[in-house]
């Protein structure tokens, strides 16, 4: 535990030491939302219906674009070598940088969702639910994320490689993440729209507990492979 | 000589599908220095990573105290210090920052600063590291030796960018640990001058510069 | 790893393989030319679907190919990084395309197959966006394989990729039970036991064992010609070592 807790603030160090990565994802999830009102017209209606889809998925996109950042660094000054070779279980080390990507980049998303979904003309019940989804999905896109990071350190054209690794296992949390608020908005009174949503919070969350239970392991085997 | 530390028997590399080492074997004691030497890309760094488990042998075995360690590595791990060509150094921190991750001690431990000090940076203690010149960060990661204590070194050319001075800092280190029981095993260009060290020439092992060797690498069928 | 070395040694393999490749291929040829005429000409027409339903034929043997490689791909995978035996990484390495090729049949006959059925030629319900899921993971597979300059690297992150990306084929058996989806459920691979009419279930088997010799045929073609590059590759080195 006390090793988790090191990497993790030591990676928070690093990253608010280099404010410019901890703005990017986010000012990049609030921008791309932001074309969609100038492509399709601003019309509330249109907008508060495609909001949920718009939002998970530049979303996504934006944790994807910070993903190349998550192990490389580490892997090129010599850092990842050393993090083997110390006594901290590698298994725990995925985990702890996992969940300082999560807090730099998954957490400011979902504060940051509000207002776009403000933007987006969404209901109060619609809203919560995102925030939920949200909560129980982003961490899924890190930890399956880091995979794709660790699989690709030294590969030639690393960054293309990462989406066409990731994107297609991000797809469930799409599904789940968007049904869930389709299912709320959908709902007709007001006492169902967490029932509605429900059985897609579930998935999401079954989702998480998968990845929380993978990554971990898939994420140590690649990052040894990478130093052999 | 003291007793055996660390052993490896009939060791062979594969990189990229040819053989790089074959049939190596060494034994090194407390207080010994063992010296690698062969021309480049006769497999020194390979080997020194295999030593650290980094990379595992595709034959051969590796004994930790009389433990075999093959398929464990992770029994000598914690008892070595492993010196790459890279610094693992990040540049956004300061120099004692840096040292203190690495050796996971807190930031106030006294045994920081006097690892800081027999390498000459404790005046660059609170200087981030990017503002560092190559022999200085070189420094910085040569102190990691002192700030955590381990019996076996593993260094790979340890005295890259570091001028006459810095080098001798770096054998009076080398010196103290092998009096204290501790042993090092390291490769080098430059000079770094150690008493008495037994030497291993990996041209000897290599199918490259061995002919015998070739032959017995042909013989053998590969899948890849 | 030694033990491993003397029992499968390539040599030995490569004469095996020829050995076996022209019984196989033999089988191949008879079992696709039966299950072929008899999809066309002796099985009847669908009495809802009418001729269209001998699009079964080729789409459901290629779906339980598209699924049954994947499957195969995950095990040497598994063999590859528990027993580090370089025979599991290039039968993970052959089967690849193949997978994808099954995958992408599946996907086209079962578009060609939807569009007068269900009126559009692909829709998004639970078993098309799996196999579909299916179809990028076998093309991550193959693109992660060849991302590395060293090729060992290029196997090991498939094979993790590989099992990682295993947890798709359950969703992809199970995804007509557990969601309402407009794809029909399995009719053949039941508890209950098959609930088509033996006069179609016997082509559909016919061509799914026609399927499978077919995969088998390929991936030795495909492990041989490997492992011949191999020695090619060897024996270009031991010209330029003789030069050193």
């Amino acid at each position: 535990m006390k090793a988790f807790l090191n990497i993790v603030s030591r990676d928070l160090h690093l990253a608010f030491r280099q404010k410019s990565d901890l703005t990017m994802a986010v000012l990049f999830f609030i921008l791309t939302a932001m074309l969609f009102p100038f492509g399709l017209g601003p019309e509330p209606n249109l907008l508060a219906r495609i909001a949920p889809g718009i939002i998970w998925v530049t979303a996504l996109l934006a944790v994807l674009l910070s993903l190349e950042r998550l192990f490389l660094a580490d892997y090129e000054d010599g850092s990842l070598e050393q993090l083997i070779l110390s006594s901290t279980s590698l298994e725990v080390a995925v985990l702890a940088k996992v969940f300082a990507h999560w807090l730099t980049t998954g957490l400011p998303l979902i504060l940051a969702a509000p207002l776009i979904a403000l933007l987006f003309n969404m209901d109060s019940d619609a809203m919560t639910i995102l925030l939920i989804a949200m909560i129980l999905g982003t961490p899924s896109l890190s930890l399956i994320g880091a995979i794709a990071a660790t699989l690709t350190l030294g590969a030639r054209r690393g960054g293309v490689l990462i989406p066409l690794l990731v994107l297609p296992l991000y797809i469930p949390t799409l599904i789940f993440g968007v049904g869930a608020i389709d299912a709320a908005m959908n709902s007709l009174e007001a006492g169902a729209v967490i029932a509605n949503a429900r059985p897609h919070l579930l998935l999401l969350g079954a989702i998480l507990l998968v990845s929380l239970l993978i990554t971990p392991l898939a994420g140590a085997a690649a990052l040894r492979q990478s130093v052999e | 000589m003291g007793s055996s530390l660390f052993q490896g028997e009939d060791l062979t590399c594969i990189r990229g599908g040819r053989t790089v080492f074959l049939g190596l074997n060494f034994n090194l004691a407390q207080g010994q220095a063992l010296i690698l030497e062969g021309p480049n890309g006769s497999g020194k760094s390979s080997l020194i990573r295999m030593l650290s488990g980094l990379v595992r042998p595709k034959l051969g075995k590796l004994v930790w105290q009389d433990q075999d360690a093959t398929r464990e590595p992770e029994i000598f791990q914690r008892h070595i210090h492993y010196i790459g060509h890279r610094n693992a150094i990040k540049p956004v921190l300061t120099v004692l920052e840096n040292l203190a991750y690495w050796s996971g001690k807190k930031k106030d431990d006294p045994s920081l600063d006097d690892a800081l000090d027999h390498f000459r940076m404790l005046p660059l203690k609170h200087t981030p590291a990017n503002l560092l010149s190559s022999g200085q960060s070189r420094r910085l990661t040569l102190s990691r030796l002192l700030a955590s204590e381990r019996s076996v070194w593993l260094l790979d050319e340890p005295s890259v960018g570091l001028d006459v001075a810095s080098v001798a800092l770096l054998e009076d280190v080398i010196k103290t640990h092998r009096s204290k029981g501790g042993a090092i095993i390291f490769a080098t260009h430059s000079p770094i001058n150690v008493e008495n060290p037994n030497k291993l020439n990996l041209q000897d092992y290599s199918p490259l510069y061995n002919k015998k060797l070739l032959a017995v690498e042909n013989e053998e069928d590969s899948w890849i | 790893m030694s033990v491993f070395h003397r029992f499968a040694n390539p040599n030995r393999f490569l004469k095996l393989t020829n050995q076996v490749l022209p019984w196989v291929s033999g089988l191949t040829v008879l079992s696709l030319a039966a299950g072929l005429y008899m999809s066309f000409f002796t099985s009847p027409p669908d009495y809802q679907q009418g001729e269209s339903v001998r699009i079964m034929y080729i789409h459901v043997p290629s779906a339980w190919m598209a699924m049954f490689v994947y499957t195969s791909i995950a095990i040497a995978s598994v063999c590859s990084l528990i027993w580090r035996h370089p025979l599991a990484d290039l039968a993970a390495k052959a089967s690849a395309p193949i997978g994808a090729g099954f995958t992408f049949l599946a996907l086209a006959t079962g578009s060609l197959w939807g569009k007068p059925m269900w009126g559009a030629w692909w829709v998004w319900d639970a078993r098309l966006t799996s196999v579909l899921i299916l179809f990028f993971l076998y093309l991550g597979h193959m693109a992660l394989m060849h991302a590395f300059e060293e090729q060992e690297r290029g196997n090991k992150a498939a094979a993790v990729l590989a099992i990682v990306g295993f947890v798709n084929i359950p969703i992809i058996k199970f995804s007509v039970d557990w969601w309402n989806t407009l794809h029909q459920p399995a009719s053949v691979m039941r508890a209950d036991g098959p609930s088509i009419d033996p006069s179609m279930l016997w082509p559909l088997l016919i061509m799914g064992v026609a399927f499978k010799l077919f995969y088998i045929v390929v991936l030795l073609i495909r492990i041989k010609s490997e492992l011949i590059e191999a020695k090619l590759r060897k024996y270009r080195r031991a010209v330029v070592d003789k030069a050193h």
